[in-house]
């Protein structure tokens, strides 16, 4: 292994690097625009919320309750309904996302200075909508079960010594799980590291055998370790900057801090980023073009995004793909990238995913090494 | 072995088979120290891998071969390190400027840091490419570029340099311009290993071996080419009806070369004489006619000689 061939290689990747605006766009533009576009999506403007009562108890603290969603900006009363199946109906055919269902006894249980309940369903299948709907729901209902209490009661002429209150019961229709900005941001940090991760490592040697500048550094004396760690220690500084890149966006415009250290989360990162570029070195084995390159890792991409937890719950699948994604590295990245960044937790619970990414890592860098070696001795 | 005093390059029964493809047919022959040696073939016929097996970068299928007294099997190393390759297209880096493209294979050959700065500006001196050293490879001519990567090639001053058709898609003028770098290597002890599938370019060679099908069919000075190799006279004949002329050499059995160089017919004849010639032509009704005899160039030994069974 000689230091100075090693750098000349390292030097001429980054060089490269800076001039490619392909490549320049894959460390930069794609994981801004992917972050953005999926991010916003979820992260839409929610106000005004089409919003359906079912006012069953039909008293003055119920209507006094229902208008209280409306006299915030969030929830719109677009329609008042006769009946809960209609309330239900409104949510299916989505005239409204939201219902309010107040029973028949919410103006008793009020009065009597008792827990009142009233429900609150949630049409989850936009998930920032449904998030907006039950935390300022949820909050109206803190603020809204005194007033209304109080209110019923000077009515009456009665003090207010009982301990009552407002209980909204929230229900998510359709995306029990709410998928959210908060849960997808994480994951999609993970999906653009590992896009970019395979493809550079793919797209760097594969363009010189393309261009048959391959063959100049077979007939040199560079031997074939001192290639691949010139093209692959250059890849994981770029994916370790579009990372940071990634989580700073997370937080700036999606309110999505790390809970936990980001230092950490770099280091638990290492092991996923040298398994994924292993995965772009055997591609480059393989691959004759860039467009072959391109496919290949769009084709790792699926199960990565599929079976990984990204989109559907692991726990959800059919045992046999919840095998097979335990072969997958997103599947631990992910856990790794949702604990450290929304739970704050550390290597002291995420070791047995880390110690997995680091066994994937030695075993795929192991066999593309050698095929690779072969390919070029 | 002690690499000195060997050939720069010899091999024995050089064979390589890519499944029942035979690339490189039991090829012998050896390179002198010092000298330039071209391997003149068509398109296919196996020259570059013939180079591949020289630089230790293909196994050959049969044969043994050695490079600076290395062994082709097994001293590849060695051989990687004192060899200077340039291969069939210009290997370099587009995206990279004149400069860096030196200083990248100057690193990639170990070359001291101390002697790099001068040995940079030496070969953009070469190359004809002061100022233009921060320009974009890829905004470099053929002929520029053909220059750099030759610049690249020798950027360890190895002592043997091996090029895969250098001068392909290359103007005249560069060409010229690019014999005459080659020689002056030469001149400085540098031995030179060039393949080629234009004839007049093997002429810069002090030795030419022809392969076709990958096999060597011939190989001599381009002089003793001339002189032993053709079987026959060469003749140039010009006439005012060139293609009336032309149809009736055609006609004759006993010549077993006849084609239009320009305005001239060129006709090589077994046996016989011009008074043959011009007697015939006038038989012919061909008046007018001039016929004289001609030094043969390569390219009408070359194919001469792929003409024989
Ligand atoms: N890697 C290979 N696999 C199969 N056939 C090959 C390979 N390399 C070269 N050949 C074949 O060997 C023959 C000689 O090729 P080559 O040495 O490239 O010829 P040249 O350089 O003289 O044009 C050709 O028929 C070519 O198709
Ligand atoms: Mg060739």
């Amino acid at each position: 292994m000689s230091l100075a061939r090693l750098w000349a290689i390292m030097r001429k990747e980054l060089i490269q690097v800076r001039r490619d605006r392909i490549t320049l766009a894959l460390v930069v533009g794609v994981p801004v625009m992917e972050l953005l576009m999926f991010g916003y999506a979820l992260n839409a403007v929610t106000d005004h919320i089409a919003t359906v009562v079912f006012d069953e108890s039909s008293t003055a603290s119920s209507r006094a309750f229902a208008q209280s969603f409306h006299n915030t900006d969030y929830f719109t009363i677009v329609r008042w309904t006769p009946s809960r199946e209609d309330a239900m109906r409104a949510i299916d055919a989505g005239e409204a996302k939201v219902a309010l269902i107040i029973p028949a006894n919410f103006g008793d249980q009020v009065l009597g200075g008792r827990p009142a309940t009233a429900q609150l369903i949630v049409d989850g299948s936009d998930p920032s909508v449904a998030q907006t709907a039950m935390f300022s729901g949820g909050l109206i209902s803190q603020v809204q079960s005194g007033a209304v209490t109080v209110e019923a009661l000077n009515r009456l002429g009665q003090s207010s010594n009982s301990r009552g209150g407002i209980d909204l019961r929230p229900v998510v229709l359709y995306n029990p799980r709410m998928l959210s900005v908060k849960f997808m941001v994480p994951a999609l940090i993970g999906l653009v590291l590992q896009m970019q991760g395979v493809l550079l490592t793919a797209l760097a040697v594969v363009r010189e055998r393309e261009r048959g500048t391959l063959e100049q550094l077979i007939v040199s004396p560079v031997k074939s370790g001192e290639l691949m760690l010139g093209k692959i220690l250059p890849n994981i500084v770029l994916c370790l900057f579009s990372t940071v890149m990634t989580l700073v966006i997370a937080r700036v415009l999606f309110n999505v801090p790390v809970v936990g250290s980001t230092v950490e989360l770099l280091l638990l990162t290492l092991p996923f980023l040298f398994g994924t570029l292993g995965i772009g070195l055997a591609i480059s084995v393989v691959a004759r073009n860039q467009a072959q390159a391109l496919q290949m890792t769009m084709f790792t991409l699926l199960p990565s995004i599929l079976l990984s937890g990204f989109l559907y719950a692991r726990e959800g699948m059919p045992l046999i793909f919840q095998w097979i994604s335990l072969a997958i590295p997103m599947t631990y990245y992910l856990q790794i990238l949702r604990g450290v960044i929304l739970k704050g937790v550390g290597i002291e619970v995420l070791w047995p995913q880390t110690l997995a990414l680091t066994v994937f890592a030695v075993v795929v860098m192991g066999v593309s090494v050698t095929r690779f070696r072969k390919t070029i001795e | 072995m002690t690499t000195d005093d060997a050939p720069a390059i010899e091999v024995h029964g050089l064979t390589k088979r890519f499944g029942d493809r035979i690339a490189v047919n039991d090829v012998t022959f050896d390179v002198k120290r010092g000298e330039v040696f071209a391997f003149l073939g068509p398109n296919g016929s196996g020259k570059s891998t013939t180079i591949r097996m020289l630089c230790g970068i293909l196994a050959p299928t049969e044969g043994t071969g050695r490079v600076l007294g290395y062994d082709i099997r097994t001293e590849q190393e060695y051989i990687k390190q004192n060899i200077g390759y340039m291969s069939q297209r210009f290997s370099l880096y587009e995206d990279l400027s004149v400069r860096e493209n030196l200083e990248f294979y100057a690193g990639i050959y170990a070359v001291p840091r101390a002697s790099l700065a001068a040995r940079v500006t030496e070969l953009i001196a070469m190359a004809g490419l002061q100022g233009r050293e921060d320009q974009l490879t890829a905004h470099l001519s053929g002929g520029w570029k053909q220059r750099l990567a030759l610049g690249c090639a020798i950027v360890h001053r190895p002592p043997l340099l091996f090029l895969d058709e250098p001068t392909a898609g290359v103007d005249p003028v560069s060409r010229r311009e690019f014999w005459t770098m080659i020689h002056e290597l030469a001149a400085n002890g540098v031995t030179v290993f060039a393949t080629t599938h234009y004839l007049d370019e093997a002429e810069h060679a002090a030795r030419v071996a022809m392969i076709h099908g990958g096999v060597l069919t011939a190989l001599a000075t381009p002089a003793d080419f001339k002189a032993h190799y053709l079987h026959g006279k060469l003749f140039a004949i010009r006439s005012a009806d060139t293609l009336r002329t032309l149809a009736m050499l055609q006609q004759r059995t006993d010549l077993s070369d006849v084609s239009l160089y320009g305005d001239a017919i060129h006709v090589l004849m077994q046996t016989g004489d011009r008074e043959d010639l011009e007697s015939a032509l006038r038989a012919a009704g061909i008046t007018g006619a001039t016929v004289e005899v001609i030094a043969p160039s390569l390219e009408d030994v070359f194919i001469s000689l792929m003409k024989r069974p």
